[in-house]
């Protein structure tokens, strides 16, 4: 046994910031909430430090005990945490992309009232994360897996006294229960079966069994159910609906929780579940399908949307795609680098959509910017490497996880060059629209003022009132966890080379994936080919964006126009939200208020408890008539009762 | 054994204590702001005392602990026998912890007739903490009826627009449920000559009752029907919308809170205690109307637009998954019982009463239960009827 790591720390000293600041931190200056808001996150980021540099020295998987927690029946768990090389990278991720997020929302949310709720909520946010991948047990998970929802719909209705925010706070809440229905049968099929939710316990009695080739069983069955959860907390197909309106939340809340870590709990448990897929090929292919299908539903989506935000956020949801894309396949290391590169980039991305959302007064409409990067040069060059890691450029770190996850879309014994060319396509399409939302924001003449001459903006009410002059650059503040970021969005994608990140993960996921010993060699030039071809098809998105947005800005609308009904589809989404609001949402309302409420409720049993009420009192009323007090009509009474029963007592002697 | 002096008297004295001050009050002080403080001082006090319970249950031992059995009444046989295990413990500490907050919640709505509303509810806790502390079933179904008196009053004179009509409603049905268990009480008592709980349960298991595998239905459903209507379940929940409604916000917490666990704290006790064959037989069904209980409560929750509606069928749909735990037959359903009657009751509590905010209400409460229920899993892992 190595000696306490004293894990327990890192996510009880992000929960004791929330306590701390959503207890006082009303009463206390900005500056005492900003010290515990960024102190207990940042010691948590410290501590997992230290956990990285003794890690070497650990027996792999450590596990540490906290608290009793649930003992019934044959049944237990315990507060306990697990570490292995997959949780220590998610860790790091988490703590350290979380503790730059923070030192940038400082900044951004300095003037809002309610600042010290933010960073609780942030706070709690990081604590419920922390639970999540540091949990040895799936209830434990479920708990962390519960609370980030929590602190989501929390945060994503910070603005509640918005309309909009309030319900994309709970658009967000519910269609996330959805998913946790599946993940919570899931649990339950695994203790019906298993008698443990324990990480450890469960893949030991997993482990010996044959893989459900052929025909799908129990493990499938689990994979499946598992897979339903991931589909909502990682916005797939058909639960991702929840993650654009998310985009209502404060824009560091978008960095953190919806791009860089929440929305990857799922691909995480996933990964975590790996010794339950690799057994079962067809929830396999299950997650393959759902994760290409997004990536490229997404993708579309996401090049005809003008509101920066939401460019990035169907961004996340394709993005999270080629994930799942790399689990299906069953490459979750891949899957796993992909989170990392994605949680640096997409960050950046958002951090630095939020700086030009602050430079330009709160506008998010990209037909309203343009031309900001002599504005706001910094913002401007971090957005751009974002760009460039995002669409697949070497040497930026998108392009070594995009890349590893294409390979193996197309070489794994689960790929299939069907994932692998809609992955390519994907990657144009990433490349097209992310350049796309660098010209229309950087590029060109700033069109704060001319936009209602354009024929196809929002009939907007000319400016807010927030009186904004020139675009401004951001305070430094908010500038450092860019750079960061930015330094990291170029490098990280390096230790990837020469499958180091696979071999490290390896331990976890087995080697399986990364015996490509013989076939290495002969595949080595397919695999340059390919890389080739991921190269120029992001070329090629570029340039395509270049000549629709710099070159040719007059194209885009004449596009548009030759494939109107298309176009509106895309534009409106694909009319998916009208469709789920027709299929489910409005039957489900109405059913339960006209039929069940008004009808099952008040016109069945409750009138029929009032009736057998009122009918009680009737009777009672009738009966109350016989006592009139009329002397005779009781004589009657009487004669006729003894009448009845001497004629009784005879009708009984006679038999 | 739990082994302190005070073992046999500490139930009595926690029972009783906010009767005591309810008494007290009615001559004592007169200005509301004293009225206000002394039901505080009361309550808390009861509360303390209260914790007395839990610090000295003795965990390893099964069976019952404080227990005192004094003659009540000769003829017929009535006894003042009190007692406590696992299942019982934490319902008692769940509403001695309640009541002080009721009081202070009320602190600022009650102005009209101060004095009365809080005698009442110092009448309720003591009603209430008998319920789950008697075990003669005539004691039982004195303070099963008692907690209708102060509840029906609490909401016909301190509720809102409808209240008249909610008062009597809730007074109605449950009084009229709770005949049956009458009638089946006093079936027990005429044929085993004892309205001890403990007596009649070890005759029907031995077998030495006459005529009861005929009777056993009957005398099952009787007791499900009262407990049926209380908890309540899915078809007989209709009053409890109307009584949230209208009944002041304290009324609302302790409805919630301890109220409706006397329902499925009854099914516990007494009908799986006294007959679990016929739980077994019966239990088909009891689920079936539990889990419509929970989708239908949910349904028709969501599209409630008064809040308090809104707790009333969500309680519906809980307590559906209370009574599927009980009549799921296995331990961890019993467990589940406990845990989720307890943090529903806290969970309700500080939506209803609003002084909470949201988060730090769900925050406090997951703390909590999560505490509870360590423990409770701890206490009441011996204290299951063997099924």
């Amino acid at each position: 046994m190595t000696s306490n790591l004293n894990l327990w720390l890192i996510p009880s000293l992000p929960l004791a910031g929330a306590a701390i600041n959503g207890f006082f931190g009303k009463k206390s200056s900005r500056t005492a909430v900003t010290t515990v808001g960024l102190v207990f996150p940042g010691a948590a980021f410290a501590w997992a430090l230290v956990v990285a540099l003794r890690f070497s020295s650990l027996d792999l998987p450590y596990q540490e005990y906290v608290a009793h927690w649930i003992r019934s029946g044959s049944f237990s768990a315990d507060f306990a945490l697990y570490l292995d090389q997959l949780s220590l990278v998610m860790l790091l991720v988490v703590t350290g992309v979380g503790f730059l997020i923070h030192i940038y929302s400082v900044g951004y949310m300095w003037d809002d009232p309610s600042y010290y709720r933010f960073f609780a909520y942030l706070n709690l946010f990081m604590f419920f994360m922390l639970t999540l991948i540091l949990a040895n047990n799936y209830l434990l998970m479920f708990i962390g897996w519960e609370g980030v929802g929590l602190a989501s719909y929390l945060l994503i209705g910070f603005w509640f006294a918005k309309d909009s925010a309030a319900s994309a706070g709970k658009k967000a809440f519910i269609v996330n229960r959805i998913g946790d229905f599946g993940f919570l049968i899931g649990l339950f099929l695994l203790i019906q079966h298993f008698g443990s939710l324990n990480f450890t316990q469960v893949f030991a009695q997993v482990q010996p069994m044959t893989a459900e080739t052929g025909s799908a069983g129990l493990l499938t069955a689990i994979g499946i159910l598992l897979m339903v959860g991931a589909c909502g907390k990682s916005a797939q197909i058909p639960l991702y609906v929840w993650l654009p309106d998310a985009m209502e939340g404060p824009t560091p809340v978008s960095a953190l929780i919806h791009a860089a870590t929440m929305v990857t709990a799922g691909v995480y448990m996933v990964s975590r579940s790996h010794v339950i897929f690799d057994r079962a090929p067809m929830a396999l292919m299950v997650v393959a399908v759902i994760g290409t299908l997004t990536a490229l539903f997404a993708a579309t989506i996401g090049i005809a949307q003008t509101d920066i935000k939401k460019v990035l956020a169907y961004s996340t949801v394709s993005q999270l795609g080629y994930m799942f894309m790399a689990c299906g396949v069953g490459a979750f290391s891949a899957g796993i680098f992909h989170l990392m590169t994605h949680a640096f980039f997409k960050g950046l991305l958002f951090l630095a959509a939020g700086s030009v959302i602050h430079a330009v007064g709160g506008e998010q409409d990209m037909r309203k910017m343009g031309g900001l990067r002599s504005y706001i040069p910094w913002t401007f060059l971090t957005m751009g490497i974002a760009t460039l890691a995002i669409a697949g450029i070497p040497p930026f770190a998108g392009f070594w996880s995009k890349d590893e996850i294409l390979w193996q879309a197309y070489s794994s014994d689960h790929g299939s060059w069907v994932f692998w060319l809609i992955g390519v396509i994907t990657a144009f399409l990433t490349s097209f629209y992310m350049f796309r939302l660098l010209f229309m924001t950087f590029f060109g003449d700033y069109r704060e003022s001319q936009v209602d001459a354009h024929g196809h903006a929002h009939a907007t009410h000319g400016h807010d009132e927030r009186g904004h002059g020139e675009p401004h650059e951001s305070p430094m503040i908010m500038l450092v966890p860019l750079m960061i970021l930015a330094v990291l969005s170029i490098v990280g994608g390096l230790v990837g080379i020469g499958n180091r990140f696979e071999n490290f993960l390896a331990p976890v996921f087995g080697s399986g994936q990364v015996a490509e010993t013989a076939g290495e060699v002969a595949s080595r030039g397919t695999e340059l080919l390919l890389m080739g071809i991921s190269v120029t098809v992001a070329i090629l998105g570029f340039l395509l964006a270049y000549i629709l947005y710099i070159s040719k800005p007059y194209l885009p609308q004449k596009i548009a126009d030759a494939l109107n009904g298309f176009y509106t589809a895309v534009l409106n989404k694909y009319y998916v939200d009208e469709l789920y609001a027709k299929l489910f949402v409005k039957p489900l309302v109405d059913g339960s208020t006209s039929i069940l409420w008004q009808g099952v409720d008040r016109k069945v049993i409750d009138d029929t408890v009032n009736n057998t009420a009122d009918a009680a009192r009737h009777v009672s009323d009738e009966v109350r008539h016989m006592q009139s007090g009329n002397l005779r009509s009781y004589a009657g009474w009487i004669a006729a009762g003894s009448a009845v029963v001497i004629a009784y007592m005879i009708w009984m002697g006679v038999r | 054994m739990s082994t302190d002096s005070w073992s046999p008297y500490i139930l009595t004295f926690v029972t009783f204590a906010p009767l005591v001050g309810a008494l007290l009050l009615v001559f004592f002080p007169r200005r509301d702001r004293d009225v206000r403080i002394f039901a505080l001082v009361f309550s808390l006090l009861t509360f303390l005392l209260s914790l007395h319970l839990p610090v000295h249950f003795h965990r390893p031992q099964a069976g019952f602990q404080y227990e005192i059995d004094r003659q009540w009444i000769s003829t017929p046989n009535i006894h003042y026998h009190m007692a406590m295990d696992g299942i019982s413990l934490w319902l008692v500490v769940l509403t001695t912890f309640l009541t002080p907050l009721c009081v202070l919640i009320s602190w600022k709505s009650v102005h009209d007739r101060v004095k009365e509303f809080f005698i009442l509810l110092l009448i309720m806790e003591t009603a209430l903490i008998g319920v789950f502390t008697s075990l003669d079933l005539f004691l039982f179904y004195f303070f099963w009826e008692a907690t209708l008196i102060p509840m029906a009053l609490l909401i016909g004179v301190f509720g809102h627009e409808r209240k008249v009509y909610a008062a009597v409603k809730f007074f109605m049905y449950t009084m009229i449920a709770s005949v049956f268990m009458l009638a089946a009480i006093l079936w027990l008592y005429a044929h085993t000559g004892s309205f001890d709980f403990v007596v009649i349960r070890d005759q029907i298991a031995r077998g030495a009752v006459p005529n009861f595998p005929a009777a056993a239905q009957w005398l099952f459903l009787g007791f499900f029907l009262a407990f049926a209507v209380k908890v309540p379940l899915f078809p007989f929940h209709t009053w409890l919308p109307d009584a949230h409604v209208e009944a002041p916000t304290a009324g609302s917490v302790l409805l919630a809170g301890v109220l409706l666990k006397m329902g499925t704290y009854g099914m516990l006790r007494f009908n799986l205690g006294l007959f679990p064959e016929q739980a077994r037989q019966n239990a088909p069904w009891i689920v079936t109307l539990a889990l419509i209980g929970i989708i239908y409560g949910a349904l028709v929750a969501m599209v409630q637009p008064n809040m308090k509606k809104l707790v009333a069928y969500s309680s519906v749909s809980h307590l559906g998954f209370c009574t599927l735990g009980i009549f799921a037959l296995v331990v961890n359903g019993l467990m589940l019982w406990l845990t989720s009657s307890l943090s529903e009751a806290l969970g309700l509590d500080f939506h209803v009463s609003g002084f909470w905010a949201a988060f730090w209400g769900a925050l406090v409460v997951s703390i909590v239960s999560t505490l509870l229920s360590m423990l409770v899993a701890d206490s009441s892992r011996r204290e299951l009827p063997s099924l």
